[in-house]
Parts: C-alpha cells; sequence; structure tokens
C-alpha cells in the first residue's frame, strides 16, 4: 500500500509539469497582449507601450518566458494582475479564495446530507413512492442547466418571495462574529444550492446502486440469517461498504464541483474565484488566468490523489501492481 | 453486428437454435428499447424539437436576427407571442431557431467527439503498453482541468466564435471521458477467446478492432454519445450564457438566457427566458431518457 501511495505521489509530479506547459502554452496562443485593443492615447508616446512590455517581459522568447513564470510560480510569486493595477495575483486570488471554498464546501454538505439519507432509503423500499420521487429529481437535476436554475431559484426566492439575497457574499461590510456567519449563510443558500442540485442528483443515483449492490451479496444474507438486527445489517454491513465507492465518485466530482462554481457564481454575481476568472478571461489578464487554471488544476489533481490514497486504506482488497 | 460476446462469426452464419425466430442481438436490444415507455417519450419529445428545428421558417414569422430599436423590452403581444429582446428581436423566433443551434452543436460535438474517442480508446485499448501510458497520461491532464476553464481559456483565445470552430474546440476537451469508456471496454474483451482466435488465424490489426473490438463495444459507444449530446447541449448553453459560446445576432437557447442577467429583464420579463431554460431542460431530459432507454436495451445482465 505505501508503495502504491509513493508510487502515486510521484506520477503527481510530472502531471503538475504537464499541466503548467498545457496553461502556459494556451495563455502564450492567446492573440494580443493587455496593450492591443485599447485606443491608444495620443498623448501617449507608443515607446511607453513598448517599454511596459519590456517590463513585463513579454517581449522575451517562449520557453524563457515559461521557466521565468514556472520559477516564480514555484516560489509563490504569482505576478501581477493587468487588469487591476498595482495588485498581485496572489492577492486577488486569496481575497476570493475563501469565498469559493465556502460555496463549495457549502454545495458539498447540502449534497451529501441530502443524497445519502435519500440514496439509502430508495435501495432499503426501491419502487416505493419516494423512490420514484427520488428518481425523477435525480432525472431533472442532471437535466437542468445549474445557471438556468439559479435564474429560477432568484426569481422566485429573491424577488417573488424576498427570502434570500440574489447577489453577493455578505450584508455589508463591517460584520464580525456572528451576525457575519449569518450573513455569509444567508448569501449561501442559494448559490450553495444551485451547485448542488447536479451533484445530488449523481451521488443519490450511485448511492442507491451500490447500496442495492451490497445488500444483494453474501456477506449480508449471512448477517442476515445468523440473526443480525436489521439497524445492524444496514449501518454496520451494507452502509461502511456502499460508501467507499462515494469516496471515489467525491475525488471525481471535484472538477465538476469546481467547475460548477464558475458558473454559478456568475449567475449570483458572487465574489469568489469564478467570477474573477470569467472577469479576467474577458480582460485577457492572463497572469490571472494562468494562476486560476492552474491553482485550480492543482486543487483537482490533489482531489484526486487523496480520493485515491483513501481508497487504498479503507479497501485493503484492492492490490495495486 | 453482434453483441453476443461468445459469437464472433458473422449474422449471415450464424444459425438459429430452437425454432425461435431469429433476431440479431441489435434487434432484441431496439425491441427492448421500444418497450420503454419513458425512453419512446424522450424519442418523441426529441423528434419534435427536431421538426421544429427543421421547420423553423414554418413556426416563426420573425427574422431571428432582425433587430428593432423602436421595440425593445415588449411584453407579450399578438404579433411578438413572446414579446422582444433587449433589441428588439422576437423571442418566439428566436427559440424556434436556437432549437437549430442546440441540436446542430449538440450533434456535431458528439460525433467529433465520438471519432477522436473511439480512434484513441482503440489503440490504448488495443495497443496497450507505451501507446496506453501515453493516452491514459493525456487523459489524466486534460481531466485535472475542469473542462469549463480549458474551454474559456480557448475561447478567449479564439477571436470569432463560428459554430466549427466552438464544436471543434468542445470536442477537443472533452474526449477523455469516452476515451477512457472505450479503452476499458477493449480491455475487457481483449483477452477473450475470439480475439485471440482472430489474431491466431493472422487477422489485420485494423481488421480486429473494426470487426471484432468495435462490434463488441458498441452499446456503451451508443449508450455514452447520447448522453454526451445531451451533456453538449448543456456545455453550450452554458458556455453561451456567459457570453463565450455563439455570438449574438445567432439565436441560441443559452445566449437568450444570458438576456436574463439582466435583473429588470430577470424580474419583469420572466417570459423572455424561461422558454429558453424550459427547452433546454426537456430536450436534455429526452435525450437522457433515450440514453437511460438504450443502456437497459443493451444490458445483457437484463
Amino acid at each position: 500500500m505505501y508503495q502504491y501511495i509513493i508510487r502515486r505521489i510521484l506520477i503527481f509530479i510530472p502531471m503538475l509539469l504537464a499541466l503548467s506547459i498545457i496553461v502556459f502554452a494556451l495563455a502564450k496562443a492567446a492573440p494580443g497582449d493587455p496593450f492591443t485593443g485599447k485606443i491608444l492615447d495620443p498623448n501617449v508616446n507608443p515607446e511607453v507601450f513598448e517599454q511596459q512590455r519590456e517590463a513585463l517581459g513579454l517581449n522575451k522568447s517562449v520557453p524563457e518566458q515559461y521557466v521565468n513564470w514556472a520559477s516564480r510560480f514555484a516560489k509563490g510569486e504569482f505576478g501581477e494582475s493587468i487588469t487591476y493595477k498595482g495588485r498581485s495575483v496572489q492577492s486577488l486570488i486569496s481575497e476570493r479564495l475563501g469565498n469559493t471554498v465556502r460555496l463549495g464546501v457549502f454545495a458539498l454538505f447540502l449534497t451529501l446530507i441530502v443524497s445519502i439519507p435519500i440514496g439509502i432509503y430508495s435501495a432499503r423500499k426501491p419502487y416505493s413512492p419516494l423512490d420514484y420521487a427520488a428518481t425523477t429529481f435525480g432525472f431533472m437535476g442532471l437535466a437542468i442547466p445549474n445557471f438556468f436554475f439559479g435564474l429560477v431559484a432568484i426569481y422566485f426566492f429573491s424577488i417573488k418571495l424576498g427570502w434570500f439575497p440574489s447577489q453577493g457574499s455578505i450584508g455589508g461590510p463591517g460584520m464580525e462574529g456572528f451576525s457575519e456567519f449569518m450573513s455569509r449563510l444567508h448569501h449561501l443558500v442559494l448559490p450553495g444550492i444551485t451547485l448542488g442540485l447536479a451533484g445530488t442528483a449523481t451521488y443519490m443515483r450511485y448511492m442507491r446502486s451500490e447500496m442495492l449492490d451490497v445488500l444483494d451479496s453474501d456477506y449480508v444474507r449471512t448477517a442476515r440469517a445468523k440473526g443480525m438486527s436489521e439497524r445492524n445489517v444496514l449501518y454496520k454491513h451494507t452502509l461502511r461498504n456502499a460508501l467507499i465507492p462515494i469516496i471515489t465518485l467525491m475525488g471525481f466530482e471535484f472538477g465538476t464541483l469546481l467547475g460548477g462554481a464558475i458558473i454559478t457564481e456568475q449567475v449570483f454575481n458572487y465574489p469568489g474565484l469564478g467570477t474573477l476568472f470569467i472577469s479576467s478571461v474577458i480582460n485577457k489578464d492572463y497572469p490571472v488566468v494562468m494562476a486560476i487554471s492552474l491553482f485550480l488544476g492543482v486543487a483537482i489533481l490533489i482531489g484526486n490523489l487523496l480520493a485515491d490514497i483513501f481508497y487504498s486504506i479503507v479497501d485493503p482488497r484492492i492490490r495495486y501492481d | 453486428m453482434q453483441t453476443n460476446e461468445q459469437q464472433p462469426i458473422e449474422a449471415d452464419s450464424y444459425t438459429v437454435v430452437k425454432g425461435e425466430r431469429h433476431r440479431s442481438p441489435l434487434q432484441i436490444s431496439f425491441r427492448r428499447f421500444f418497450k420503454n415507455k419513458l425512453a419512446v417519450l424522450g424519442l418523441i419529445i426529441l423528434l419534435f424539437v427536431a421538426l421544429v428545428a427543421i421547420f423553423a421558417p414554418f413556426f416563426a414569422e420573425h427574422s431571428p436576427t432582425k433587430t428593432d430599436m423602436l421595440k425593445i423590452e415588449q411584453s407579450p403581444s399578438k404579433e411578438h407571442i413572446l414579446g422582444t429582446d433587449s433589441s428588439g428581436r422576437d423571442n418566439f423566433s428566436r427559440l424556434v431557431y436556437g432549437s437549430r443551434i442546440s441540436l446542430t452543436i449538440g450533434l456535431a460535438a458528439m460525433l467529433f467527439t465520438v471519432v477522436i474517442g473511439v480512434v484513441l480508446g482503440s489503440l490504448s485499448g488495443f495497443y496497450g503498453g507505451i501507446v496506453d501510458g501515453i493516452i491514459m497520461r493525456a487523459t489524466d491532464i486534460m481531466l485535472a482541468l475542469p473542462f469549463i476553464v480549458l474551454a474559456l481559456t480557448v475561447m478567449s483565445i479564439v477571436e470569432n466564435i463560428t459554430i466549427s470552430i466552438f464544436v471543434t474546440i468542445i470536442a477537443l476537451t472533452t474526449w477523455p471521458t469516452l476515451t477512457r469508456i472505450i479503452r476499458g471496454s477493449f480491455l475487457t474483451l481483449r483477452e477473450q477467446e475470439f480475439i485471440q482466435g482472430a489474431r491466431a488465424v493472422g487477422a489485420s490489426d485494423f481488421r480486429i478492432i473494426r470487426k471484432h473490438f468495435l462490434p463488441n463495444a458498441v452499446g456503451p459507444i451508443i449508450v455514452n454519445a447520447t448522453l454526451l449530446m445531451a451533456t453538449m447541449i448543456i456545455i453550450e448553453s452554458a458556455l453561451s450564457f456567459i457570453g463565450m459560446g455563439i455570438p449574438q445576432p445567432t439565436p441560441t437557447w443559452g445566449n437568450m438566457i444570458t438576456e436574463a442577467q439582466n435583473i429588470r429583464i430577470l424580474r419583469s420579463h420572466p417570459e423572455a427566458w424561461i422558454p429558453p431554460g424550459l427547452s433546454i431542460l426537456i430536450t436534455v431530459l429526452a435525450i437522457n431518457f433515450i440514453g437511460d432507454g438504450l443502456r437497459d436495451a443493451f444490458d445483457p445482465k437484463k
């Protein structure tokens, strides 16, 4: 197992390099730089733009630029944003990161707390009315585009009913302690449900079929045969084993969650990494685009790595060679 | 085409046992598919959407792209059933013509992805070793970036997004999942006796892939291609919604919903953005029903 974990970590390094090359190549393939397309102020000498390009290192050879960028990146210097004058990419990201993490964690929390009990129930009473309702919900949850669901949620719950705010992440500045927490939570409800919806549908289906598989297995029959209480069969034997694949699913779905967060944040005008990423893409603010892409990529690689390692620990039957 | 794993022989030399009328496995699957009510419902809905798309001019009397600055953001009237958008274009016409874009992109992006997936998945699953290693590491890296991040970055690079460029970008960023699925089904087939038999009689690699692997992997390919089409429609609408997809004035369901980013339209003109959203929902739902129906129909365990 340890050998597997070490090997799995070693694969991580070339993947990281490849990822950084892709991100860098994409940013470089983009036409123009921050100075093209802007209406050139006649009072500004074109040489000034040239000097700026020189200062930002935009005139060097491409491999040279990559090495510069990558080595600075490794040291934790992400450069300066081009649109937000004088702001370091790092400060922009760290300012938004908390919001995105809160949104992601909240959405995942909702997903798990809803999907696992429903999945268990559906597997215990398959083809019951509630199972059918859950299946219908699953179909809808996977078919509705999350941005549309978000807009419908805003329309009904913010505009018509006025229960939740339609945008932002906090009520106002200067909030502290409990009131800050409540305001943030209040702002998280609609985006959190929107982001968690597709995941809830996926996990629910998975949970149901995993539970059905395990309930069908020999050791569950044995447990029942020797007179174990249904409660113990369900929670000690079945649930534990059915939860294992859910861990892998979480690793896989991590990327989907982050991708969904980008769209969801846009709908709710939620100040997270997603809205920053979209505005940077539109403004061709490549230092920010590169940093966020790489950041999300690394987060997903680490997520998958952890899921794999965790999986190898909880399920000793699995052999990797 | 055969999905029966023990029978590598061609369909015409297949001898019928026990007097039952002979049906090929594919025919059996299709019969099973048509017994599934939800799947048939999905098929009917999809056919309806396809008809609307093909005969769009019959359904919509107004031009979907003609702007009229004197008639912006109008509420529904006899002339404009769903009102007009912020540029004075008829919403109903845009909804009708939008189905063309959704279906075209869904279908084209799906086919393109399937081609890439089948080629790379076949190579990977058939040859194994270094080829497999390279292709699988490539899928790992592609999957490490959320699709939307990759697509948005590429979209920002391309200046004029046309439908064909859009389809290419989507296909080039979504191939890894299908590639893995096809590789997976190849791997389970690889060690089977009929494949070894084909090798033993000296069939070429291409022939083995084409005649023995692909027909046996056709179930998972069709099922995943169908579900992929639904994904493509959602992707198109999401990107168009952000404004990084098919640009205006071409009507798409996604860029119609973009209008709702304006809180005034969101609030007072639900007839402008709810119908395109429901259209996406219903179309995707229909395709998913078909996909699930196909999955059950191709499942040899049932």
